[in-house]
């Protein structure tokens, strides 16, 4: 039977962990910070292993449909009975997967850092962070009610915050982690409003109540239902308001802008966050409420599936422009997620139906390997190359031989070549969007090949093109230059990860997603059909090599392309000007219409009442200081004559 | 000859309690001011002293009042002395007109 208190141990260990670095390995033990969370995260690792295989094969099954239980629940707050914000953990697949996979992430990252972040003058810091935002997310995907999901949803944002700034003495850094906050707390605050709006109508903060409530015929539903705002019934209001809120974690368009600047944080954070566990928290978040959107919230439901195709399709264009190799991680991902999202977004309730949760969330199991992979991958390659930019690259392959090999498994993982993993989930949300709308399945379909060419454009321009020099960069530090000969790949701690994570992305598609993890708790009958993957499979592999065509040997190909169609690159290399436009908005309407009036009423209005109001008593007081003279005598006469005034008044008032 | 009663008593309390205002408010002098407190103080005393005798003689209030009034009116003496004593020593002065610091 699953024990509660070693359920709880998986979040509790790394807050203590956090405290312990935080207040006292600082100080006393920085060396020994990172083996001491790595070692915690082991534990939390094994910890939930040991939960999943209870969950899955033990306990969680009851007559073929896996249960929800709630083995820790304290309540916290109460507003009304029946209303309240509770602490607890909810085990569901869901919930189980994604423990599962942010402990492993963490874990290898946790490795990874030992290397990577050798030698930082705030490595305890780092640490410490790791294990804040860690907790976060794992208490972020147990929760058993929506508020405490919402706590833990800031919590995420502000490690993630603190991470991203990790380099704060950096500018460009300070603000991609300022940017990453205010525009993710612009979205979180639809989400407040959507649970507001979820909890007023149907009187409980607590999943499994609002699921129950909120999909079956009763007076919930139809309050929910009759009441409308500008046409909209306050349902549909409530589930798009907090899935505003998840667009704004997940990175979807129009709300994407600060996902490409975090990459500013260190690498690794950036594989841990920005690519595998926090940017999928608005995928979760859909998932967990998925039987309402699904049920009674079809409408949403469409909104999100054109959101999520049109972010996918849309990073996918900008991700084959961009130079510097994170960034182009960082839109892949955004690209993968639009992914996960129209997947859901073409998926019905149970059954056969079903299939696109199933397939989100085996995409996001998968993509969570193989994005960790190509980042860990991409660190190694800036470690070595001290660069990001693609031009300072380029035929590394000899050089590093594991990040090679590691690279481009991770590469034929994402572009859905057969044996790998992403070949398996992506082929799941093909069919799902072929089953459901042919157009959706049409713009995946491109957006995957896209996908393929931009991997192996930026394959081929890291480790083939030309044989890698010691760039000008190097020639410019002079003597004091650098590393590359002498230090290798990376040590050993960096390598292992990157061979570990790479094994997965191999066979983490070979898992019975299907069996474990659906939408309604059965297991659900997939079929595979060898005809349906030849069109995808085909035109991964057209992608792939076009992008060997033109980016394997150096030569004008790209460049004449790139002439050919100019306006459309120059547009995408630019992102679509849509910072542009977030700044113009900003700047120049919400500053010239909104701010400058409330900056004169403020100024004008409401200081100037205050400052009347000091100026009348200043005036007064000023007009009969005299009185405070200083002599003693004096003021014995007032008081005097003020004693004498009472005596008379209490004599004469009759 | 009427024997003395209330009234003149009275009467002549209210004559010492104002020369003891006269005293306060007028004398440069602080240890002139402080005899006019104590004047002022056994104006009180013997009011309290008269209403005893006169309207509730078989009562004792009054005279404890007084006895107390005496005490606190020796430690209010030794206070007040130590005080005027200080300023001495800052302002080589005892006059209250020059002990003015403390205003607007």
């Amino acid at each position: 039977m699953l024990g509660a208190n070693l359920i709880i141990l998986i979040p509790v260990l790394p807050i203590l962990c956090f405290a312990l670095i935080a207040l006292a390995g600082k100080r006393y033990f920085p060396k020994a910070c990172g083996a001491l969370a790595t070692l915690t995260l082991l534990t939390s690792f094994c910890l939930s292993l040991m939960v999943a295989y209870q969950y899955f094969f033990v306990v969680g099954n009851v007559g073929g449909v896996f249960q929800k239980i709630v083995p820790v629940k304290m309540t916290w707050l109460e507003f009304s009975p029946g209303v309240s914000i509770d602490m607890g953990i909810l085990l569901d697949p869901i919930s189980v997967m994604m423990i599962v996979i942010v402990t492993f992430i963490s874990l290898m990252v946790h490795i990874y850092s030992l290397g990577y972040m050798k030698g930082e003058e705030r490595y305890a810091t780092y640490y410490s962070f790791l294990c804040l935002f860690t907790f976060s997310m794992l208490g972020l995907v147990l929760s058993t009610n929506i508020f405490q999901i919402y706590v833990f949803w800031e919590l995420v944002g502000v490690s993630s915050f603190l991470l991203i700034g990790y380099y704060f003495d950096k500018p460009s850094a300070v603000a991609a982690s300022k940017k990453a906050f205010i525009v993710t707390r612009f979205a979180d605050l639809g989400f407040l409003i959507g649970i507001l709006v979820l909890a007023f109508y149907a009187k409980t903060l607590d999943f499994q109540e609002l699921i129950m409530r909120l999909t079956t015929q009763g007076s919930y539903l139809t309050s929910m239902m009759s009441a409308s705002f500008l046409g909209i019934t306050a349902l549909s209001w409530g589930l798009a308001l907090v899935f505003i809120g998840g667009a704004g974690k997940s990175a979807m368009f129009p709300l994407h802008i600060w996902l490409p600047d975090a990459m500013e944080g260190p690498t690794p954070v950036s594989a841990l966050i920005h690519a595998a566990t926090m940017v999928v928290a608005g995928v979760f978040l859909v998932a967990r409420l998925f039987p309402i959107y699904a049920i009674s919230g079809q409408d949403v439901l469409h909104f999100i599936t054109y959101v999520g195709l049109f972010s996918s399709f849309f990073a996918a264009i900008i991700a084959c422009t961009q130079t510097d190799i994170k960034r182009v991680l960082a839109y892949s991902t955004m690209s993968q997620i639009g992914y996960m999202m129209f997947s859901l977004g073409v998926s019905g309730y149970g059954g056969e139906e079903g299939l696109g949760f199933m397939a989100s969330m085996f995409h996001l199991f998968t993509h969570a390997m193989f994005k960790a992979l190509l980042f860990l991958g991409a660190g190694a390659v800036i470690h070595y190359v001290n660069s990001n930019e693609m031009k300072d690259m380029g035929g590394l392959r000899k050089k590093m031989p594991i990040t090679h090999i590691t690279f481009l498994l991770a590469c034929l993982a994402i572009s859905g070549i057969p044996p790998f993993a992403g070949f398996f989930s992506k082929e799941e949300i093909l069919q799902a969007a072929w089953q459901h709308d042919k157009i959706v399945f049409v713009v995946a379909i491109i957006t995957a090949a896209i996908t393929a060419f931009y991997m192996f454009r930026l394959y081929f321009t890291i480790f083939w093109t030309k044989d890698f020099q010691s760039h000008a960069a190097h020639d410019a530090h002079g003597t004091a230059g650098h590393h590359d000969d002498q230090h290798g790949e990376g040590p050993a701690t960096m390598m292992f990860p990157l061979m570990l994570l790479a094994l997965l992305a191999v066979i983490a598609g070979m898992v019975p997603f299907s069996k474990l993890v659906t939408s309604d708790g059965k297991p659900l009958i997939t079929e595979f059909h060898p005809t349906f993957s030849i069109a995808p499979v085909l035109l991964a592999a057209i992608g792939i090599l076009i992008a060997m065509r033109m980016y394997k040997k150096e030569n004008q190909g790209p460049q004449k392309f790139a002439d050919s169609v100019k306006t459309l690159y120059i547009s995408a290399y630019h992102k679509f000007y849509i910072d542009e436009l977030y700044i113009f908005v900003t700047k120049k309407v919400l500053f010239n219409l909104v701010g400058r009036p409330v900056a004169w009423f403020d100024r004008n209005i409401v200081d100037g009442t205050m400052n009347l109001m000091a100026y009348v008593t200043g005036e007064i007081s000023f007009s009969i200081r005299k009185m405070q003279s200083g002599k003693l005598q004096q003021y014995a006469a007032y008081f005097f004559v003020g004693v004498i005034g009472f005596v008379l008044i209490f004599v004469f008032r009759k | 000859m009427n024997a003395i009663g209330l009234n003149q008593i009275l009467f002549l309390s209210t004559i010492l309690f104002f020369i003891g205002v006269y005293g306060f408010l007028t004398r440069r002098n602080m240890i002139t001011m402080l005899m006019s407190v104590e004047l002022l103080l056994n104006s009180v005393n013997l009011n309290f002293i008269a209403f005893n005798k006169y309207l509730f003689p078989g009562k004792l209030d009054g005279i404890f009042f007084s006895l107390f009034i005496i005490t606190i009116a020796a430690a209010e003496a030794a206070v007040a002395i130590a005080i005027i004593i200080n300023l001495y020593r800052n302002h080589k002065s005892i006059d209250i007109d020059e002990a003015d610091v403390m205003k607007y």
